[in-house]
């Protein structure tokens, strides 16, 4: 179809178009600055009034704070990303829980009917948090594959608030994907929903029926 | 509903007539055949909408929701115009550079493994589709939403060459059931009230019992979807945004259907109309937060997916590989213009249905087009030709709620007066597809006689006499007189011309 591609880029050429380009003023976006404090009050805002849930830990206690939400929830399998520093904390603070973790470290094509039909939950990391709307910024790859926070039909997330941006603008300059993309990246606001019946809300269509995200407070000075 | 043409080409008019032969009148005036049943006529499609009290109900009420949420994301006015001059100027730029752009966006693509083709036409895009699914053996394909594969018919191709393609959003889902095309761009299926799909649900879905309750639909689609997903050769997509610079597909969405279609199958094949490039991936957040906003009122999205590559070695998911089909299907044509090119600004967020008083009220299968509603009113007769689509370009009253809500400033308006101009007389070196072919017989003689009458003054008098004399025995239902008087009284001319008020009584002091 090569022919095709010369055909389409000399129709575009010819047509003349040209001159000085627009500016780009985006001072509308460089305004939006908010405090430290401020910005976990409106993620979570944003992201409650969509459905997604909050857990609240330190540093020190998140994988407690976690194993906890499992037992209660009576999670049977948790799906996690073996490699990462947070999977190593989570494999010695799930230690003889009932709920058994699983972890993902073989292709998908290995499990995928399991991973379909009988995963309970999937654990990931983020990179980060997006105050404006209320967002999480997920990184997936060889440590945490993408079905992970996918498929399972609840979706567990840490987030440390120190790592919240004002923007998706000013997060996607701060991450550095406009340089250097990871093969994906997400930004998340809450469970999978629709509103395709008769503009009815309803939640859990395709993806995660649950979002519930593990709050880590992590700067100083903030109250646990 | 109508054939693919080959449509990239700006040559004479007459390939751009009805499929039906067209009737040539001796000036050289091009008549329009009359309406046969695979013409698409507006007129018709939205007098029998009119008269459907349920579709008007629940349009009525799905836009006015709508209206009420997007003004809800902007509270305020000065904040709106700036993020609209941005996300504009993003556009502009992107357009302006449009050939580079693209170039940069195959080099990129390719630098991240994801495979770029290039299709003229419709037809050219489907065999490329099927061409990547059959060389994997492919025969059960998933998809995402997208707009330009309705515009290529894939489902109906893909059906007719074997292979099963199912629609995985909700509302392409339930329109699919039923053999229906959206009505809405956002939403597909917003013609349809909950009683309708809970009917065709329990008909159709096995082992489905009738209910009305949101979640449980939802539920019985979300069962069957998994295992589609599950069992998926391939998955098909749009694309809301490219990436020149980084190679990266931006996909937005609620539902997660769109993750699942391009992340669970081993094949990944996305199609883009050509004008969806944009230079950097910051340019995508202005965009984002208008697209977001002025579709369904929401700040974000559930998912924003950014793909820029296949499975990597050493990931244990993900597609093994991607392509990118760029189709142009009359996109470079309507380019060559440079008032017509803001056509191709938009960033298909339906906006312009929403708030359109028109589409409110007939639907999005009046318009009996890929693309409904304001703006498919100017890319719809781009595409087939101002001609044959010459009922869409009047299907509008020009009150401008369109072009006042459209996040990227299109003036729908303007550019709906260039072509009701250029589809009877069309400027000179214009590119427009059909130009001058929407002339009918009866309009070119009325405007013959008219301009002859007023050239000759005596004519001219006489026929202000009759016209005077014999006011009241002016037939309502004589051609183009019956356009008005369809759901107007009949004009009643005055007693006595101003000239012979005048002649009489000489000019009053004012």
């Amino acid at each position: 179809m090569s022919d095709a591609r010369a055909a389409i880029l000399a129709r575009l050429r010819s047509s003349g178009s040209g001159g000085p380009l627009p500016d780009l003023d985006t001072a509308v976006l460089e305004r939006r600055h908010w405090s430290a404090a401020e910005r976990v009050q409106r993620l979570r805002q944003g992201m409650a009034s969509v459905h997604t849930e909050f857990l609240e830990a330190r540093p020190e206690d998140w994988p407690a704070v976690l194993r906890a939400f499992c037992e209660r929830e009576g999670l049977r399998t948790l799906l996690f990303g073996p490699a990462t520093e947070a999977g190593h904390r989570l494999v010695e603070a799930m230690a003889g829980s009932p709920t058994a973790l699983r972890p993902y470290d073989a292709p998908v094509e290995t499990f995928k009917t399991e991973l379909f039909q009988s995963v309970d939950a999937g654990f990931t990391t983020t990179v980060g948090g997006v105050a404006e709307t209320g967002g999480l910024l997920l990184e997936p790859g060889p440590r945490e594959p993408r079905l992970l926070s996918l498929v399972p039909p609840l979706h567990l997330a840490l987030l440390p608030t120190s790592t919240l941006h004002d923007t998706l603008w000013s997060a996607i300059r701060a991450l550095g994907w406009g340089q250097a993309p990871p093969p994906n990246a997400l930004m998340i606001s809450g469970p999978s929903k629709t509103a395709d019946i008769e503009q009815t809300l309803a939640y859990g269509v395709h993806g995660p029926k649950r979002l519930v995200v593990i709050l880590v407070h992590d700067l100083p000075g903030t109250p646990a | 509903m109508h054939g693919e043409t080959d449509m990239n080409e700006g040559g004479p008019s007459g390939r751009f007539a009805p499929s039906a032969s067209p009737l040539v009148h001796p000036h050289g005036v091009t008549e329009r055949s009359p309406a046969t049943p695979s013409d698409p006529s507006f007129r018709a499609s939205a007098t029998r909408a009119l008269g459907d009290a349920q579709l008007r109900a629940n349009f009525r009420r799905a836009m006015d929701g709508l209206m009420a949420k997007r003004a809800a994301q902007f509270p305020d006015p000065g904040d709106l115009q700036a993020l609209r001059d941005l996300g504009t100027a993003v556009r502009a730029r992107s357009l302006l550079r449009l050939p580079e752009l693209l170039e940069q966006l195959e080099a990129s693509c390719a630098r991240n493994g994801i495979r770029v083709h290039w299709a003229e036409t419709c037809d050219q895009a489907n065999a490329i589709v099927l061409g990547l699914l059959k060389a994997k053996g492919a025969t059960r394909v998933v998809k995402g939403k997208s707009m330009v594969s309705e515009e290529m018919h894939l489902n109906a191709f893909l059906e007719a060459h074997g292979i099963e393609s199912l629609e995985s959003d909700l509302g392409e889902y339930i329109i699919q059931l039923d053999h229906e095309t959206p009505s809405h761009i956002i939403m597909p299926a917003i013609h349809k009230n909950k009683g309708q799909i809970a009917r065709q649900f329990s008909q159709k879905i096995k082992d489905a019992t009738y209910t009305e309750d949101v979640d449980e639909l939802t539920a019985l689609a979300r069962k069957v979807l998994r295992q589609k997903f599950l069992e998926a050769d391939a998955g098909l997509s749009g694309v809301n945004f490219a990436v020149a610079e980084t190679g990266t597909l931006c996909l937005v969405e609620n539902e997660g259907n769109g993750r699942m279609s391009t992340h669970v199958p081993p094949l990944h094949i996305a199609v883009m109309g050509l004008e969806k490039v944009v230079a950097r991936l910051e340019d995508v957040a202005p965009l984002y937060a208008l697209l977001t906003r002025s579709a369904t009122g929401q700040p974000a999205t559930t998912y924003l997916n950014l793909i820029s590559g296949p499975r990597a070695k050493d990931e244990m998911d993900g597609p093994r590989e991607v392509h990118l089909v760029i189709l142009d299907n009359g996109r470079s044509r309507i380019y060559g213009d440079p008032q017509l090119q803001a056509t191709l600004r938009c960033i298909r967020c339906g906006a312009c249905m929403n708030h359109c008083p028109v589409y409110t009220r007939v639907g999005g299968h009046a318009y009996e087009a890929v693309y409904p509603g304001p703006i498919g009113t100017i890319l719809t007769p781009q595409m087939e030709g101002v001609g044959r689509r010459h009922d869409l370009i009047h299907g509008s009253s020009l009150c401008g709620a369109c072009s006042e809500v459209c996040p990227v400033e299109i003036p729908i308006p303007d550019i709906l007066v260039r072509l009701r101009r250029e589809a009877t007389h069309a400027d000179a070196g214009s590119k427009v597809a059909g130009k001058g072919t929407g002339q009918t017989m009866t309009e070119d003689l009325a405007w013959r006689a008219w301009a002859a009458v007023l050239k000759r003054p005596r004519l001219y008098r006489l026929s202000a006499w009759f016209a005077t004399r014999f006011r009241g025995l002016i037939p309502g239902g004589m051609p183009l007189l019956k356009a008005w008087t369809m759901s107007r009284t009949t004009p009643l001319p005055a007693p006595r011309s101003l000239q012979e008020r005048i002649r009489k009584g000489g000019l009053p002091h004012v």
